[in-house]
């Protein structure tokens, strides 16, 4: 993994070598974009935190993995913590912030004593504390806090809603945390693995980031590859990769389909293996699930639908009534008596919550269900309930 | 009405004292409580949601706000000794995850969220435990334990039997 070839401190070394908005500058010649899934470019999110007014500035790291299929992160705060917290005081470098907090799922307390272990040892190295490699006036710390079993908190805003002892539910945005944040405070809220990535960039150059990835999509990104392939685990590949390509590295190439972005991604066909992932094409935050031959499409659908229904916060009507609705109608096409029409009703009713549902976590529910419809329809249609 | 005993202890109440420099305000100090509660209790009662709240210098509504949204905290009765997640997600319920599921429920007698009779396991469906290379995978407490069978459900039952006759002995 790239992670493991980049030298300790030598990202913080350079970026703390050159004022504030040369970092910015380096890290936006990169073209690094979010790696959580969304694709926001790193150095806008960081320039608008940096320009806002506010003597609290916060750098938050988003660790609450939740993803179905997606445990990157997993295996970056195991192997790699020092490159998250390291590129949290970069980021801190560059918006001005003395403040950091880790999100840390709760699914993932087994790896809390490490993580603090590594803060304590960077303390003491003055890495992190008050006067950072001995520069005057630099002080940032980071702290760990636990989440407590609910998805929808991976949404940034819902996530500085529990950081607040809040429910974790969705703000509207605008405003959005870069001026309204953590207590109102202008924050910046990154993903693990966008941490590490912008180490690497610091150490070793905007240029040597963009020489693999697409134009769109530069650089490398982690993939988290589970399911019916050989090989299932987390792979270092460069974005732009097809699907094919990256089931032949995996041992799927049988697959008839893979899921690409978990629950809340896209189920893609075999005839669209040519395809690539990137966030041009086929975005992700790096989860791959793939089915094999064998697999019931109808009964993948089945799942996500039952993992949105119970991770939906319920505030908007769209998604707490919506998924419920796609489930019912999994449930007749396998008895067999979802008429045509109906179904067609269904897939209306899914493009209605992609487009009015307030937060990702409702625009992206009935993603599956509309892609295995659409791209399944011989496999779902004339069943009769049976197995 | 009579002065109730307090429920938490000292040592709880300390324990959640000691997160208050962590945070800027009392309010953030919600989670961390919870966490400390139920790793005390087992559970969060309604009587240590006022006293946390109390604690806090919030309304006890304000917490029980909180509370109620996230999953992890049960209220209604303490969690057995040991928590056993399944994970139910696709790569996991692919490769065998439901079975053991079941196999799970049929060796304990309980159904998912149900605690056995002796208060010793309590049996939980979990979303992607991020354990998907490992699949399936099951967290005991907070160890992930992975690629199980039911042969290793055998064993880790069996472990918690044995860890039960050493307390009583």
């Amino acid at each position: 993994m790239t992670f493991g070839e980049i030298e300790p401190g030598a990202g913080l070394k350079s970026a703390l070598a050159r004022p504030p908005a040369d970092v910015l500058a380096r890290i936006d010649a990169s073209g690094l974009r979010g790696r959580g899934g969304a694709g926001f470019p790193t150095s806008l999110k960081w320039e608008l935190a940096q320009k806002s007014k506010g003597d609290k500035k916060y750098v938050i790291c988003n660790a609450d993995e939740g993803e179905p299929g997606t445990f990157k992160d997993r295996v970056i705060l195991g192997d790699f913590a020092d490159m998250v917290f390291e590129g949290m005081t970069i980021a801190a470098v560059a918006i001005g912030a003395r403040h950091g907090i880790v999100y840390l799922r709760a699914e993932y307390t087994y790896l809390r004593g490490h993580l603090e272990a590594v803060l304590q040892r960077r303390r003491e190295n003055n890495l992190l504390g008050e006067n950072i490699c001995g520069r005057e006036g630099f002080d940032f710390d980071i702290e760990v806090h636990m989440g407590a079993g609910s998805y929808v908190c991976g949404e940034e805003t819902a996530l500085i809603e529990s950081l607040e002892g809040q429910r974790g539910e969705p703000r509207n945005r605008p405003p959005f945390p870069i001026d309204t944040g953590y207590l109102g405070n202008p924050t910046t809220v990154n993903n693990v693995e966008t941490f590490a990535w912008a180490v690497c960039i610091l150490a070793k150059g905007a240029d040597w980031f963009k020489r693999l990835g697409t134009e769109k999509s530069t650089g490398h990104k982690l993939f988290s590859v589970s399911g019916d392939c050989r090989r299932p685990g987390v792979y270092d590949l460069p974005l732009g990769i097809t699907v094919a390509e990256l089931l032949a590295e995996v041992g799927g190439e049988d697959a008839k389909a893979v899921q690409v972005g978990g629950a809340a991604g896209q189920c893609i066909p075999r005839r669209d293996f040519q395809r690539g992932i990137a966030y041009e094409d086929i975005p992700t935050g790096g989860s791959i699930i793939v089915f094999g031959p064998g697999r019931d499409m109808l009964r993948v659908a089945k799942n996500f639908l039952e993992f949105f229904i119970d991770e939906s916060c319920g505030q908007c009507t769209p998604c707490r009534e919506g998924a419920p609705r796609l489930l019912e109608g999994i449930e007749m096409l396998h008895r067999g008596d979802c008429s045509m029409t109906y179904l067609d009703e269904l897939c209306s009713l899914g493009e209605t919550m992609q487009l009015a549902s307030k937060c990702g976590l409702g625009q992206t529910a009935p993603s599956t269900f509309l892609s295995v419809v659409q791209n399944f329809r011989d496999e779902i249609l004339g069943r009769t309930g049976g197995n | 009405m009579p002065p109730t005993e307090r429920l938490l202890s000292d040592e709880t109440l300390d324990a959640i004292r000691a997160h208050f420099p962590r945070y800027p305000n009392r309010r953030a100090v919600v989670l961390p409580a919870l966490h400390v509660v139920n790793e005390y209790l087992g559970c969060v009662p309604i009587r240590a949601v006022v006293e946390v709240a109390d604690l806090l210098g919030l309304a006890p509504a304000e917490v029980q706000d909180t509370l109620s949204f996230y999953g992890f905290f049960k209220q209604d009765a303490p969690s057995g000794r040991v928590r056993i997640w399944v994970c139910r997600s696709l790569s996991c319920a692919a490769l065998g995850g439901e079975d053991l599921l079941d196999y799970l429920c049929e060796k304990l007698g309980v159904q998912p969220g149900e605690t056995t009779a002796d208060g010793r396991v309590t049996l939980e469906v979990a979303e992607c435990l991020g354990a998907c290379d490992f699949a399936p995978a099951i967290l005991v407490g907070t160890t992930l334990h992975k690629n199980m069978t039911r042969e290793k459900i055998d064993a880790l039952v069996a472990s918690l039997e044995d860890s039960r006759e050493d307390d009583l002995s």
